[in-house]
């Protein structure tokens, strides 16, 4: 049975898998089997009994999303899927990775997730930068329109679907997928309010799935090889293989498919063979930018949904960030916050004002102009910023995520910024 | 009604609405900045913030939006909760990062919401050891004077602008703290409605320029309840004076009318009461020419003396009061008494009052018209001849949007999220246009046609909707105009506008027919009509078609039986061809004017009298729903005018004219007027009269913060000036009296405690777009009681031949008005004399833009400035009218038309030359 | 300025219809079309807003407001190659605002700005999604990973001589 089905076409050197090998390796079958022999409402079963959670991070069951897309005729109009390839999550490098090595992968499992919302559009919003994931993904999608996967009648069926690529002229916020919905409609990308949710209400006032390329990447083989099949490769609760990242100071940084549930510990010690030499642990950031700090104490948990969310942080993107002894936290969590305020869309106050304000501090503090009220008034931003409903979007409760843990777990080094004194390890200028 | 707790006291509230304009309408105050009564929520300031409970034994609460929670029996809120406050406060504080502290140079000051919510949150110390960020500003053009440092980013105005007015030229541009609203470049906003950005915006990004570079605060000004002369939807102002200047002119909420929301030529075209203009003293002219100031006694005992012994003619005016014409008509007797229309748009006029009459359609107010579901529009280009209503169009189009978002459960102030839901999807809104017009960006059909096409038009979908399908012309009509038809069929409330801007009476007639077609099979239909002037509609009702027309008024010149002419506030070298008032003028013995400001005619006169302006006197106004409303003076003007109702009572007095012998006060005329006939019965009900008192105490002008009383006048005496008393009007021109609950009429700013912007209006309202506390008359003459006029109006000759164009009628926003013309600001947008043309037209005469052509019509020949308008149909000209040039050519003739060959170019002007070098 | 430098060429003008044919309506191609005239002219200018913008059927203001939003439409002329140079928070635990100052002094010019001689611009830009191979730029379209000073000075003389990397 197969136990890495994202990656096991995956070349060592990362060329890009061709249509014909990819074929050839049972490639296009689970599209196959769902469009010529299965109805969209088992598709649907399928996909909801597999347990698949999102792998964008918010970790929400996609088959539930997928069932609020109204599957009536009574509004006739299009219904559109859409793939979030907008991976700019500071350490985040695994969509990457699936679209410039396997392009049909993404592409098959978009075709049966379109099938399953019977959406007839599909977009790949792809992030600007990613130049060799359009040229693999554009030339994957000509071979598929040109084989009949894509176009009018696939497969002989009388269900057609066109896809598109957009590349993004980005912005972080373009990652959420509201804003993605209108940055797609050629706007400014900034969330919309939901209610509505964009599977009722999305992408030109029409029915819409945004799914992460990940997510999508599952959607074929779990419909090819079943349910059970995909509960089987998990380790605990969930259900499937995740790919897991390591950067940081660490002996071999990179990128791998691992059961989901496979332990922190186990990623970073086999999989990223421990921290370099000279330096040792002090914590991590296990899903990209905007989760909570782990320590020491948590290296044996398990990397799943549950499991990380009930250690105060979240799995996110599974992605983690390795903070090491000579790399200070404060100007760690200050490189965070510059980000996201840079990359605040500007539509509501606590984040567009309130991030610089905290910027703003962080600086003073790492370049040595501290003073003793800063940490006050960090808690202070983080209480009214840090919770999820005080902003339009999740992007600035998301920020304030790695410095709340960082105040919390390496309180001596604010406490020393904050009496103004220089650090070791931060840059001053 | 859905009951709510708010801080464990139980409130009903209607359904429907969030919890911030529930809160509000409860009389809580909770501090916003993005949501507006009218525009709805985003949530994008998160200032409205509160705290639900789930349940009853939920302590600690979630904190959610006011502005984005729809109120929902049962629910549980507190406002004064901690967690809420210290939030809000936060939210204030980091909105003050950015701010320039520079309150006591700001022209918001005062008046700002910023400042109000700043103080309600409890705000004080600054945390923020970083610098400020500074924009650069931009030049808006002469209204909006726009200081981008300002802004606290709650997106207010490019929603007002973009989403609620249209106009495309203001965006939000960058991102993150960088966001900036702006022009792509420095120009002039190009929207009719970019004035209430002023009062949009909840700091001084926007203000109003004529004010900053003449500035006074809010609670120096002294104002009162107006009506805008501006034209015939009568929106309701609150003029603002000081130092004997009017300042600025803000909206005064009226639920039916204006809602929030002004033109620009209401809001900025008012300020020719300050002008230069102004005539400055009763004069009579001399051997040499010129005009003597004269003791104003004398020249009305003169004037008395003529008017008994000689045959005297009065002309009256559409652009000012009743009582003035009501006056006039008494001084000189109805059949002496002339309207001062003309002749073509006194047909017009007569065919609108026969269609309201007949067509059994109802007359919406512009917030009716707000709730109608499909709309055709014949020939009218309200944009320019009714501004206010092409922005309650604008609103009518979302119908469908409000529909498609109920399906959803969401509630109309929902905005964000229905717009995104309804894209481009708009209720249906058909136009007929002999050119292109500022609402065909909302138009679902667009029907580029002749004035009597229009009228065919109109006929071929009444026929349509009757369901006549008779011949194959009908089989063409139903491919073209089926759609139409089949729109008005299916909606709810159906809305047809007309009015006399497109100067043909078959027009108004085929709107009619429609009407009456939709009437009969059953629909709630609406019609609208559209007059030209403020007092359009008013003066024909008082004139009921007894008096001589304009025309007859030059034939009795030309057999020299005028020997003296009175012309009250009206300019007539506007109104008909320059030989035939000339010819008038010479004729009469003795031409009397009063007028606000110089013109043509006043040169011509040998006695003129100063008259007052709307500021300056009390009068009644009837717009085009039939709907009569009065404005109050503002202030005393220090100029020796009067309202010209009271030089002509006085004249009458001299006279003894046993009906105005009578006559002591404004309410004297007023109250003879409404009984003079059945028509204008109920205009002496618009507003209480002078003795109204609330506990005795009459309605201050002033705020009670009015400063420097005493100091005002230093220069000339140390003694505080008595405080004039106002007998006229439950007004007082102070700031002591009563200024709580009082009649929508007699409002004359809006403040309440805490709440010094015009965010205070919410105090006075019962809901957010609702009815005033105070209550509010509302006196409709009804149509009915319209009288239809005897008078046989000769229709112009169409002259429809090959070699000949038509001449179709074109209204500009600014320079169409004879009075709003002349305020600074406006001069410089003012379009100037000219004639219109199509490409083909002008290729085939070689002419293009600037160069002159001379039209040959059947008043001779006028030679006019050539603008190029390629969405003109090429067999018609366009024809500005309200200019003098203009008025030598009768609207709907058959124009023949020559290459100018002597013309002279103008020169480019710089702008601030128009103002003799001032106010650049 | 001549008509013919500002208005859109074939190319351009082919490129967004390309896009125009699956939108439902012509603004929303809008972040494409100043992509694709980006691709050609290395910067937005102001005349090119308005050209795209009428072409697209939309105000200046409405084009620019979008423009002005996001990270990769140049409102200002830049250099032959741009070099996005990630600062993200990988690459800062990899030295990378070292490596910044590195650039800075070799190239003498600092974010935003661009060489004297048009060779290069600077833009920091959010994590590129190669961590592990941090720090990471990109200099035009190509990706350089695990960098340090020699590597950077090696591939900016290369990125010099080659002139534009396309
Ligand atoms: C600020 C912000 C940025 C985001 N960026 C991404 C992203 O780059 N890629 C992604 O797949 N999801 C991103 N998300 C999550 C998406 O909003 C959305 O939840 C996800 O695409 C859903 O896909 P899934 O259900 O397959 O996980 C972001 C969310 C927020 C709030
Ligand atoms: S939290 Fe607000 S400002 Fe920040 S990205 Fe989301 S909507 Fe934009
Ligand atoms: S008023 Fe509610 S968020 Fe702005």
């Amino acid at each position: 049975m197969i136990t890495t089905p994202l990656t096991k076409n995956v070349h060592e050197d990362r060329r890009v898998v061709l249509v014909e090998d990819y074929e050839a390796n049972g490639g296009y079958q689970g599209a196959r089997k769902s469009i010529t022999q299965m109805t969209p409402s088992e598709c649907l079963q399928v996909i909801k009994d597999s347990n698949l959670r999102g792998r964008g991070g918010a970790g929400f069951p996609t088959g539930m999303k997928w069932s609020f897309v109204p599957m009536d005729n009574v509004s006739p109009g299009h219904k559109y899927l859409v793939c979030n390839a907008d991976e700019m999550e500071p350490g985040t490098f695994k969509d990457r990775l699936l679209m410039e090595c396997d392009p049909h992968q993404l592409i098959e499992g978009m075709i049966c997730g379109s099938y399953t919302i019977q959406a007839d559009i599909a977009y790949i919003f792809l992030r600007g930068e990613y130049v060799k994931a359009a040229e693999t993904l554009s030339q994957a999608i000509k071979e598929c329109y040109a084989k009949g996967y894509l176009g009018r009648s696939i497969m002989g069926t009388n269900y057609s679907l066109d896809l598109y690529l957009h590349t993004s002229a980005g912005r972080y916020i373009c990652g959420e997928e509201t804003a993605l919905i209108n940055s797609l409609e050629g706007k400014r990308a900034n969330p919309r309010a939901k209610p509505p949710f964009p599977q009722v209400s999305g992408l030109w006032g029409r029915p819409t799935i945004v799914n992460n390329v990940e997510t999508l990447c599952n959607i074929s083989h779990i419909l090819d090889h079943g349910p059970e099949w995909f509960q089987e490769l998990g380790i605990g609760e969930d259900a499937g293989t995740k790919m897991y990242g390591v950067s940081g100071n660490v002996q071999n940084p990179g990128c791998w498919e691992l059961p989901i549930g496979t332990t922190i510990r186990e990623i970073l010690e086999v999989h990223a063979g421990g921290m370099l030499p000279g330096y040792s642990f002090r914590g991590l950031l296990p899903g990209g930018g905007s989760t909570d700090f782990l320590v020491e104490e948590h290296l044996d948990l398990a990397m799943d949904y549950g499991t990380i969310g009930k250690a105060g942080s979240r799995m996110g993107t599974g992605t983690m960030i390795i903070l090491d002894d000579k790399t200070c936290p404060v100007g760690m969590v200050k490189n965070l916050i510059d980000f996201f305020a840079h990359e605040s869309c500007g539509f509501c106050t606590p984040c567009r004002d309130g991030l610089p304000q905290t910027a703003h501090i962080l600086q003073d503090m790492s370049s040595g102009k501290g003073e003793s009220r800063d940490i006050e008034n960090l808690e202070r931003l983080v209480k009214f910023i840090g919770s999820i409903g005080n902003t339009h979007c999740a992007l600035a409760p998301g920020a304030m995520e790695p410095l709340q843990s960082a105040m919390k777990y390496f309180p001596e080094d604010f406490e020393r910024h904050a009496k103004g004194k220089k650090c070791n390890y931060c840059e001053t200028d | 009604m859905p009951t709510i707790v708010i801080d464990g006291k139980e409130y009903e509230v209607p359904q429907g609405e969030n919890i911030l304009e529930a809160c509000l309408g409860l009389g809580l105050d909770l501090p916003y900045f993005c949501w507006h009564p009218a525009m709805g929520s985003i949530g994008s300031c998160r200032q409205c913030a509160v705290i639900q409970y789930q349940n009853p034994e939920d302590e600690r609460g979630k904190l959610v939006m006011g502005c984005m929670t729809p109120v929902q029996d049962g629910a549980r809120f507190s406002i004064t909760n901690e967690a809420a406050s210290s939030f809000r406060e936060f939210i204030i504080e980091s909105l003050m990062v950015n701010h320039p502290h520079d309150c006591p140079v700001c022209a918001e000051g005062g008046e700002c919401h910023l400042q109000d919510m700043t103080v309600m949150a409890g705000h004080r110390d600054r945390r923020y050891r970083g610098l400020k960020k500074t924009h650069r500003n931009q030049y808006l053009g002469p209204l909006i004077h726009h200081e981008m440092n300002r802004c606290i980013t709650c997106y207010r105005c490019v929603r007002f602008y973009k989403d609620y007015a249209g106009g495309s030229d203001l965006s939000a541009m960058a991102s993150h703290d960088h966001v900036y609203f702006g022009r792509h470049e420095d120009g002039k906003l190009e929207s009719p409605f970019s004035g209430n950005l002023v009062e949009v915006c909840p700091t001084g990004v926007f203000t109003d320029k004529h004010l900053v570079n003449d500035y006074t605060r809010k609670w120096d000004l002294q104002s009162a309840p107006s009506i805008c002369p501006g034209c015939s939807v009568g929106c309701n102002t609150s003029p603002g004076e000081r130092y004997g200047k009017l300042k600025r002119v803000h909206n005064r909420y009226n639920p039916d009318i204006n809602g929030y929301f002004l033109c620009d030529k209401g809001r900025f075209g008012a300020t020719y009461v300050n002008s230069e203009k102004r005539i400055p003293a009763v004069g009579r002219r001399s051997k040499d020419g010129l005009f003597d100031a004269i003791d104003s006694s004398q020249a009305l005992t003169d004037i008395a003396k003529g008017l008994s012994t000689s045959k005297v003619i009065g002309i009256g005016s559409p652009r000012t009061s009743i009582e003035t014409n009501f006056a006039l008509q008494n001084l000189v007797g109805q059949q002496n008494f002339c309207t001062g229309i003309s002749e073509t748009e006194t047909a017009l006029v007569s065919a609108c009052i026969e269609a309201i009459k007949e067509s059994g359609a109802k007359i919406p107010s512009p917030r009716e018209i707000e709730r109608c579901d499909a709309i055709l529009i014949l020939g009218e280009d309200v944009t320019n001849t009714a501004t206010r209503i092409a922005l309650s169009l604008r609103q009518a189009v979302r119908n469908e949007a409000f529909n498609m978002a109920e399906g959803l459960q969401l509630q109309s102030w929902q905005d964000a999220a229905t717009r995104m839901l309804v894209q481009d999807e708009r209720s249906p809104l058909f136009l007929a246009s002999p050119h292109a017009t500022q609402l065909d960006d909302i138009a679902e059909g667009i029907f580029n046609l002749s004035p009597s096409n229009i009228a065919h038009l109109g006929y071929s979908v009444a026929s349509l909707i009757e369901g006549k399908k008779d011949d194959a012309a009908k089989k063409t009509d139903a491919n073209d105009y089926g759609n139409i038809a089949e729109a008005l069929l299916k909606a709810e409330r159906p809305l047809i506008i007309s009015g006399t801007g497109v100067t043909d009476t078959s027009v108004i007639k085929a709107a009619s027919s429609i009407t009456s077609a939709l009437v009969a099979k059953g629909k709630e239909t609406y019609l609208s009509l559209i007059y030209q002037e403020a007092n359009t509609l008013g003066i024909t009702l008082l004139d009921q078609g007894q008096g001589p027309s304009l025309s007859n008024i030059f034939e009795q010149g030309e057999n020299n039986s005028i020997q003296t002419l009175i012309i009250v506030e009206n300019d007539l070298y506007r109104r008909a061809a320059k030989h035939k008032v000339d010819k008038l003028l010479q004729a009469a013995d003795q031409v009397i004017v009063l007028d606000i400001l110089d013109n043509e005619t006043c040169n011509q006169a040998d006695i003129v009298i100063p008259a007052s302006s709307f500021a300056e006197c009390e009068g009644t106004l009837i717009n085009f729903e039939g709907r009569a409303q009065r404005h109050f003076p503002v202030f005393e003007s220090k100029h020796p005018c009067r309202p010209s109702w009271e030089w002509l009572t006085e004249i009458g007095k001299i006279s003894s004219n046993k009906n105005m012998l009578e006559w002591q006060c404004f309410d004297d005329i007023n109250k003879a007027c409404s009984e003079s006939s059945s028509t204008l019965t109920g205009i002496n009900e618009v507003a209480p009269d002078r003795k109204y008192r609330v506990g005795g105490r009459k309605i201050p002008r002033q705020p009670h913060r009015y400063s420097g009383r005493t100091a005002m006048v230093a220069n000339l005496s140390v003694h505080e000036p008595k405080q004039t008393d106002d007998t006229e009007t439950p007004l007082g021109f102070t700031m002591e009296g009563h200024s709580g609950d009082r009649p929508g009429e007699l409002i004359p700013f809006v403040w309440a405690p805490g709440w010094n912007s015009n965010h205070s209006v919410h105090k006075l309202q019962t809901g957010s777009e609702g009815e005033l506390k105070g209550g509010r008359s509302v006196v409709k003459i009804e149509s009915k009681k319209l009288i239809q006029s005897k008078q046989q109006v000769k229709s112009v000759n169409q002259n429809n031949d090959q070699d000949h164009f038509i001449a179709v009628a074109m209204y500009k926003i600014f320079g169409t008005g004879e009075l709003s013309s002349q305020s600074p600001g406006i001069i410089e947008l003012c379009e100037s004399e000219s004639i219109e043309l199509a490409i083909e037209a002008a290729d085939k005469l070689g002419v293009s833009n600037g160069d002159g052509v001379t039209a040959h019509g059947v008043n001779g020949t006028v030679d006019l400035e050539v603008k190029i308008n390629d969405s003109l149909i090429s067999n018609c000209v366009g024809i500005i009218q309200g200019m003098p040039g203009a008025a030598n050519i009768n609207p709907g003739e058959g124009l023949s038309l020559t290459r100018s060959e002597n013309w002279v170019r103008r020169s480019e002007i710089i702008s601030s030359d128009q103002l003799g070098g001032k106010n650049v | 300025m001549n008509n013919s430098v500002n208005s859109l060429s074939t190319e351009e003008l082919s490129a967004i219809d390309e896009e125009l044919e699956h939108a439902p309506y012509r603004s929303a191609v809008a972040i494409d079309a100043l992509k694709i005239v980006q691709s050609h002219r290395g910067w937005v200018s102001d005349s090119s807003i308005k050209e795209i913008a009428n072409y697209l059927e939309m105000s200046s203001e409405e084009l620019d407001s979008i423009a002005t939003f996001y990270n990769l439409i140049f409102r200002r002329p830049v250099g032959e190659n741009v070099i996005l140079f990630c600062d993200s928070v990988s690459c800062w635990i990899r030295g990378c605002a070292k490596l910044e100052k590195h650039i800075n002094k070799t190239l003498g010019i600092t974010r935003g700005q661009t060489t004297e001689d048009d060779k290069f611009t600077l833009v920091p830009v959010p994590c590129l999604g190669a961590c592990d191979k941090a720090p990471v730029m990109m200099v035009g379209d190509s990706l350089h990973e695990n960098l340090t000073e020699e590597s950077i000075n090696r591939i900016l003389e290369d990125a010099a001589v080659k002139g534009k990397e396309r």
